[in-house]
């Protein structure tokens, strides 16, 4: 177990929580059990903390909320041994941007607004998905894509023809469109994606049609391809996720138009 | 009045004379016309109720089918009542017309004075029941103790009005004097008030009237536990702040959330169609005693603080006049604001002690509602803690009376038990560590805090002076609140906006504006 100390690498391979001293393995945790205050409850902490790995442990305090709720704060030590080396992280293909950054990414690379036209499409009406990425109000405390100067931002609302879409891309010389769709049943969701780039399809030369993003909490972000979508945001993103990707798929296209 | 600030009197007067100035061409803009939600609420004071088997409101069945065979621009009421059969009720009339089984007609002579009678004792019974909310509420008021200042505000929003009644009895039970129920994300946006109780909803809980109905309930049997009065609260914006305000009316709610320009702004909302809609709502408020909260937070989360603090004190003015306009008292005009400067911005707690009074000194008769931090509350739940304490501290020194109780888990989860816990601990310890603190503190005339506030409402007249020059209309066309540009031709729910012809007869707008407006 001295690997850790072995001055032969340059940072300790396995590591463990630091609480003043090397290796202490010192956490500290807080939570509620619904029980009431008493020498039970503060027991039944313990005994939660040292199935949670922490032993020995220290409730440090307790507190009744209510005659059924207590809270507690507990210190103590972990033996768990963090592997550095086996970490894996989730690399995303595109960087996340500020709003700044965004707007100065399109100030620079596009030197024009960019424009996204948003709806929802068939007799979808939940406008939820495509309001929160696109109202200024935003989702999960970020702003909506409206917020951001450099982005020219049009919200159709709900229950959107294809076709209408289409020609409000092709009149607001749209950059890249994005859909939402919540309903499910029957597949829906599935089959009016089809249908909408099957008509952008039409509808553009080949290789010019805008990007087409689709939203909804019952997507599959890896069915892109067979969808003839450009990217699939699932449940949770955030309106700066969707800036970010923007950004990122519109100065690629850039770059690729000017090497022709 | 105190003048902790020394405020120029003059300087005060302006302001209130521009924000008139400015208000005034939009009053007349909101009283030529009508709206399709302010068409349902008429029939919702005539106790219209129930939806279809697809939950389409009978109310909106009946207003779209008006709508198509006659028009709106003469109101809802003369149709409706016009082709009542004998001792028939407003949801048959609606099933029998969404079947395709009425023709609608405007009627004239005899059978108008008909109808407007019968329209008129109709909707007298729902303002009558409004009426009588309000008296229940006072009674209730008056027979336990009152809350002292700051009223603490606690919100709850599990989605599932079964879950939320216990949380909100239980928050009662820890110290709450207010309790907000959340609506569920992008109710706003429904042209429709949902029916019935409701356990499914995404980040907070549908308003519907029987939801009001039994949250009321349970926070009045919490009330007669404690002794103290549990005020509860929803929200009036969105595309239907008619309907909401009627509901919130006839089912006691205390309080609501209803902002004259929030839905333009913030959700992308037609500009007359709220203003009328907010008219209306905030005649209907007026009448039932319900305080309004404006929503000045707002400004602050999107524009910079420091930079757009002039544009709060302009949005409370406005915010103001229409509120007056409408019929509202001072009491019931809770002007919102909010501690958002950065916490690494030096001297910000001077800063927010600044807003935060001018806020007091100009409005001195307004519940005014003080918002926590949000935009810099990052994940760090120990330093959110620390700048929630500060955010009492500023609302105990400057005497706001509705206090929205911060959270260490914004932005992180919606609150815990033990997050609200550990708040209202919060609150608690600075509203008896500083109980009188107030009456101590005079900040120097020539300070940072007292130059300030002047400056910021010099900035706020210069503000004021432009939008009165170049319209409001344009000026919220032009960007100048929040950073947002809308048009007046623009923005959702304009279909519904009506332009009132010269028959229009509206029963409920001629009670509720009294005799001086025929």
């Amino acid at each position: 177990m001295n690997d850790q100390m072995n001055p032969s690498v340059d940072a300790p391979v396995v590591i463990r929580p630091y609480g003043d001293t090397t290796g202490d393995g010192m956490v500290q945790v807080s939570f509620t059990l619904p029980l009431a205050h008493d020498k039970r409850a503060e027991g039944a902490a313990l005994q939660l903390a040292n199935k949670m790995g922490i032993s020995p442990a220290l409730v440090v305090h307790a507190k009744a909320m209510g005659p059924e709720f207590t809270f507690f704060i507990v210190y103590g030590t972990v033996h768990h041994l963090v592997e550095v080396d086996k970490v894996v992280v989730f690399e995303r293909d595109y960087e996340l941007l500020t709003p700044k950054d965004a707007n100065a990414a399109v100030r620079e690379q596009l030197g024009r607004p960019l424009v996204t036209v948003g709806a929802c499409i068939g007799s979808d009406a939940h406008t939820v998905g495509i309001d929160a990425i696109l109202n200024i109000k935003g989702f999960a405390g970020e702003k909506g894509l409206e917020y951001y100067g450099e982005f020219e931002v049009h919200n159709l609302g709900a229950q959107v023809s294809v076709p209408e879409l289409v020609n409000q891309a092709i009149a607001f010389h749209a950059d890249a469109v994005l859909v939402s769709q919540v309903v499910t049943q029957k597949d829906a969701h599935l089959a009016n994606v089809r249908e909408l780039t099957a008509a952008f399809r039409e509808a553009y030369p080949h290789g010019r049609r805008p990007l087409i993003v689709v939203g909804g909490p019952r997507f599959d972000p890896t069915m892109a391809a067979e969808l003839g979508v450009d990217r699939i945001f699932g449940k949770g993103t955030t309106p700066g996720e969707v800036a970010s990707y923007l950004v990122h798929a519109m100065v690629n296209q850039q770059r690729k138009a000017s090497d022709v | 009045m105190t003048n902790l600030l020394h405020l120029p009197a003059d300087d005060v007067t302006r302001a209130r004379a521009l924000a008139a100035e400015a208000g005034a061409p939009v009053v007349a803009i909101a009283r030529a016309h009508s709206t399709s939600s302010v068409e349902r609420a008429v029939l919702r004071l005539a106790g219209i109720c129930g939806a279809d088997v697809d939950g389409t409101p009978w109310v909106n069945r009946l207003v779209d089918e008006v709508a198509a065979q006659v028009g709106l621009e003469s109101g809802v009421a003369l149709p409706v009542w016009n082709a009542l059969e004998q001792s028939e009720d407003l949801v048959t009339l609606a099933q029998r017309a969404a079947a395709g089984r009425v023709d609608f007609a405007l009627p004239t002579g005899p059978a108008r004075e008909v109808a407007m009678a019968n329209a008129t004792r109709a909707v007298s019974l729902g303002l009558e029941r409004i009426d009588s909310q309000r008296r229940h509420r006072e009674l209730l008021v008056a027979s336990l103790a009152t809350p002292k200042r700051p009223w603490i505000y606690l919100i709850v929003a599990t989605g599932n009005i079964n879950e939320d009644i216990p949380q909100a009895q239980a928050a009662a039970r820890e110290g709450a004097d207010v309790i907000a129920v959340i609506r569920s994300t992008g109710q706003s946006l429904l042209d429709y008030v949902p029916e019935g109780a409701t356990t499914e909803g995404y980040a907070g809980t549908y308003a519907t009237q029987e939801n009001f109905k039994l949250m009321r309930a349970a926070l009045d049997e919490t009330s007669a536990e404690l002794g103290r009065y549990i005020r509860l609260t929803n929200y009036a914006s969105g595309l239907c702040m008619p309907e909401m305000a009627t509901l919130a009316g006839l089912e006691r709610l205390d309080m609501m959330l209803n902002d004259s320009m929030y839905g333009i702004l913030f959700r992308d909302i037609n500009p007359i169609r709220t203003f009328v809609d907010q008219r209306f709502s905030r005649q209907i408020h007026a009448r039932a005693g319900i305080i309004i909260n404006t929503g000045e937070d707002n400004y602050l989360t999107t524009a910079d603080p420091i930079e757009a603090a002039h544009t709060v004190t302009v949005s409370q003015l406005l915010n103001e006049f229409f509120a007056h306009e409408a019929g509202l008292a001072d009491w019931q005009i809770g002007l919102g604001h909010a501690f958002e400067i950065n916490p690494d911005t030096p001297n910000s707690f001077q800063l927010e002690l600044a807003h935060a009074l001018l806020a007091r000194e100009l409005f001195p008769d307004a519940p005014l509602k003080w918002m926590p931090p949000t935009k810099h509350m990052t994940g760090d739940i120990f330093r959110g803690y620390l700048l929630d304490g500060f955010f009492n501290l500023a609302g105990m020194l400057t005497g706001q009376d509705i206090l929205l109780v911060g959270m260490m888990t914004e932005a992180v989860v919606t609150p815990w038990l033990s997050d609200r816990d550990l708040a209202l601990q919060n609150v608690q310890y600075v509203r008896n560590a500083a109980a009188g603190l107030r009456d101590d503190f005079h900040p120097s005339r020539t300070g940072l805090i007292a130059v300030r506030g002047r400056h910021v409402l010099a900035e706020a007249i210069g503000l004021l002076d432009r939008i009165a020059d170049t319209g409001l209309l344009n000026a919220i066309a032009d960007g100048t609140f929040g950073l947002m540009h809308r048009p007046a031709n623009k923005g959702k729910g304009l279909a519904g906006v009506i332009t009132k012809d010269p028959y229009y007869f509206n029963p409920a707008s001629l009670l509720l504006e009294g005799p001086v407006s025929a």
